[in-house]
């Protein structure tokens, strides 16, 4: 373990010491090989004007070949894997797709991923912006903020855990240590085993995201919440607008960009989603989502790359059309600069 | 937004229970963590946690002493003493001889287990055993017992855990993972962000837009073919596949786009009168983003850092790919997620471990929220 430690800080020195290097010597080299002081007049003009050409390269190289390597070239081979069979070295044309389309699990998959898409980030936005409104309203909000905040620090796995003591069952008349099981006994319920509920199961499981997720989407929005000018509110308040005219007219169309951006966000990171399910079920009582199905087929029975190549290749299709509309908006607002 | 819509004694009482409630429900569930990772690890299992503070009540199993302690006494052979031996304070409400009747007969009643055969065990656990003959073997009778015990709290699970179940050394593992996954990333990304933003070179919007893609690119896209690559790289120099610089690397690959987005955003918006007047002073690009752009960096790099070091620490994907599951490179999250399966029922371990796994995002969120809430308002587009 020292070992491990000691190589850690090592790498620590190395890699930084090494970017710097990198960074520094790159600039000298720049510097030495087309110098620009001390020559003549156009000869220096001429080596400035190299040397603009070059360095916002030495600049950005390492990223771009960091990316390149570990996102850019795994896109492609990812494509090209998708058509090829499980060790990747035979062309099988469409056969995984053809394949997953008549996996009874892949459609469940599919089933439950569209719930979530449509549960989580809807819930979250929307809770967010009901306690962003009531929380600003309050001498306390900001604690209760930042209580409500706190999940988005805990890990998936944590936060899975977490559910799991709170979804806990014994058997009916038994004393329940889990919260959920021994609030509906202590109603006279039936204690259920909440996580193998068919259908309903998904849903438990959602809370676990949403549970995660609010606090950010509540964050976001109550920042833009006080953006709106006071004045539009006054004009509202003394037009005689009740509260839920205000809150739905007035703010939430102000708003609208932001709540967009909450909204895909979240998406994104449903598509993704992949701990709660491995922690909570391991897709079992058909609770299974794409990233977990991915992530099975990397390694079920030694790994067959082409299926977990092309469940990947579909969840990024998903995420395709937000990925074109960022871009879009980014022009846009870096279009003058 | 300090406009009050509507300002009535009813209704700002009802905004104070709602978001009480809100909060209720989301503090609750990791204080249920916290509370049962203190408890006794039979308390969890005997009552809820939120009735921690009030005694438990709980069904044990013991046994009477053997044969050889009995006396003689009015022509009958009789076992005596006490079941908690002495000193603890424990309540019996009902005891049984047969574990499928564990609280057969209440406490203090006199039960007959045939042929001739009487227990009576009181509340406070003395008991007496009387037969007409004599008692034989040297292994006492089975006996259970429904007994309240006081509320007790301890640290014994953490010291469990942490030594015992390997949370201690994957908490190190963690830790080798995510600082150099931390800092790697800034300086490159620092340099990039800067050119991105303050540098003129032909391709320049175009890199800018494939960061902005990248942003939100599934990592289920890169698993498999990294994980080939790595294989491949590893067989070729004959080392593992499985090794912290591969780690590392990979989390710096992954951040970098989101790093790269955040800075340039916030190096963008800096005064161009700076720049200008840097330069005019003779300063290269060099000088002007060393001396000038990171030290003014200094919030948003510390953003990223924040970000970063929580995504690492809370991943389980990328380590699951990556990393080994041996001791000595298994992470927490990866932990925790294995002792779900291999621990399901035992809570204090579970509880202890996560709450182990949680505490130190908890810190650096805690001590850090500024920053982070600026990075997260600033970069909202990648979202984990």
């Amino acid at each position: 373990m020292a070992a491990q430690i000691f190589s850690a800080i090592f790498v620590i020195i190395v890699g930084v010491g090494g970017c710097v290097a990198y960074f520094w010597g790159a600039n000298k080299l720049v510097d030495l090989i087309f110098p620009s002081r001390g020559v003549a007049g156009a000869a220096a003009i001429d080596n400035l004007r190299r040397q603009g050409l070059v360095r916002p390269w030495l600049f950005v190289g390492p990223a771009m070949i960091i990316l390149t390597i570990y996102l850019i070239y795994p896109v492609v081979e990812t494509l090209r894997l998708s058509f090829l069979d499980r060790g990747g070295i035979n062309f099988v044309g469409l056969a995984n797709y053809e394949w997953a389309f008549g996996d009874r699990e892949f459609r469940n998959s599919i089933l439950n991923n569209i719930i979530w898409l449509a549960v989580v980030p809807a819930a979250c936005t929307f809770l967010g912006l009901i306690i962003a409104v009531l929380t600003d309203k309050i001498w306390w909000g900001t604690i209760a903020k930042s209580l409500i905040f706190l999940p988005l620090a805990i890990s998936f796995v944590g936060a899975s855990v977490i559910w799991k003591f709170i979804y806990e069952y014994r058997g009916e008349g038994q004393t329940q240590i889990g919260i959920l099981n021994a609030v509906i006994q202590h109603f006279g319920g039936q204690p259920q085993v909440w996580i193998s509920l068919p259908f309903w199961n998904n849903f438990f499981l959602m809370v676990i995201l949403i549970w995660i997720q609010t606090g950010f989407a509540m964050v976001i929005l109550s920042s833009a919440l006080r953006g709106i000018p006071e004045e539009t509110l006054e004009a509202a308040v003394i037009d005689g607008a009740n509260p839920f005219q205000i809150f739905w007219k007035i703010m939430v169309p102000q708003i609208w960009g932001t709540i967009a951006v909450v909204w895909t966000t979240i998406t994104i990171l449903v598509l993704k989603v992949f701990d709660i399910v491995l922690t909570m079920t391991n897709g079992q009582w058909n609770s299974q989502v794409l990233a977990n199905l991915m992530f099975d087929w990397m390694f079920r029975g030694g790994g067959d790359f082409g299926r977990g190549a092309t469940i990947a290749i579909i969840i990024m299709i998903a995420v395709i059309p937000i990925m074109v509309w960022n871009i879009r908006q980014a022009n846009k607002e870096t279009g003058g600069h | 937004m300090a406009v009050a819509t509507g300002n009535s004694f009813a209704s700002r009482f009802g905004v104070h229970i709602a978001v009480l409630v809100f909060v209720a429900i989301w503090t609750i569930p990791t204080l249920g963590i916290l509370v049962s990772s203190l408890r006794d690890k039979n308390q969890i299992i005997a009552s809820g946690w939120w009735n921690s503070f009030s005694s438990s009540t709980q069904t044990e199993a013991g046994r009477l002493p053997a044969a050889s302690t009995q006396v003689e006494k009015d022509g009958k052979f009789v076992l005596q003493g006490n079941i908690f031996g002495d000193g603890a304070a424990r309540n019996i409400s009902a005891f049984g001889v047969k574990s499928a009747a564990p609280t057969q007969y209440p406490a203090g009643t006199t039960a007959d287990l045939g042929d001739g055969v009487t227990l009576l065990l009181n509340a406070d656990g003395s008991f007496v055993m009387a037969s007409p003959k004599a008692f034989e073997g040297d292994r006492g009778q089975r006996i259970y017992y429904a007994s309240s015990a006081p509320p007790k709290f301890t640290t014994d699970n953490y010291k469990t855990v942490l030594f015992s179940e390997g949370i201690g050394r994957s908490f190190m593992n963690s830790l080798t993972v995510t600082i150099p996954a931390t800092v790697i990333p800034i300086l490159i990304a620092a340099f990039a962000a800067y050119a991105l933003a303050w540098m003129r070179f032909p391709g320049r919007a175009l890199l800018i837009a494939v960061i902005i893609g990248l942003l939100v690119v599934p990592l289920q896209m890169s698993l498999i073919p990294l994980l080939k690559l790595y294989n491949g790289v590893g067989s070729f120099f004959g080392m593992p596949s499985k090794t912290y610089l591969g780690i590392w690397l990979a989390h710096t690959g992954f951040g970098l786009p989101f790093a790269i987005y955040l800075l340039r955003s916030y190096i963008a918006g800096l005064p161009r009168e700076i720049m200008e007047s840097a330069r005019i002073d003779g300063a290269s690009d060099f000088e002007i983003f060393v001396k000038i752009v990171l030290p003014l960096s200094f919030p948003v790099l510390a953003s990223f850092a924040i970000f970063q070091f929580l995504w690492v620490w809370n991943d389980l994907l990328v380590a699951m790919v990556f990393l080994g599951t041996e001791a000595d490179q298994i992470v927490l999250t990866a932990k925790l997620n294995a002792l779900l399966g291999s621990r399901g029922g035992d809570w204090e371990i579970l509880t202890t471990s996560a709450f182990v796994t949680i505490i130190v995002p908890l810190i650096v969120f805690f001590s850090l929220q500024r920053y982070f809430v600026r990075g997260l308002l600033a970069g909202s587009v990648k979202g984990g």
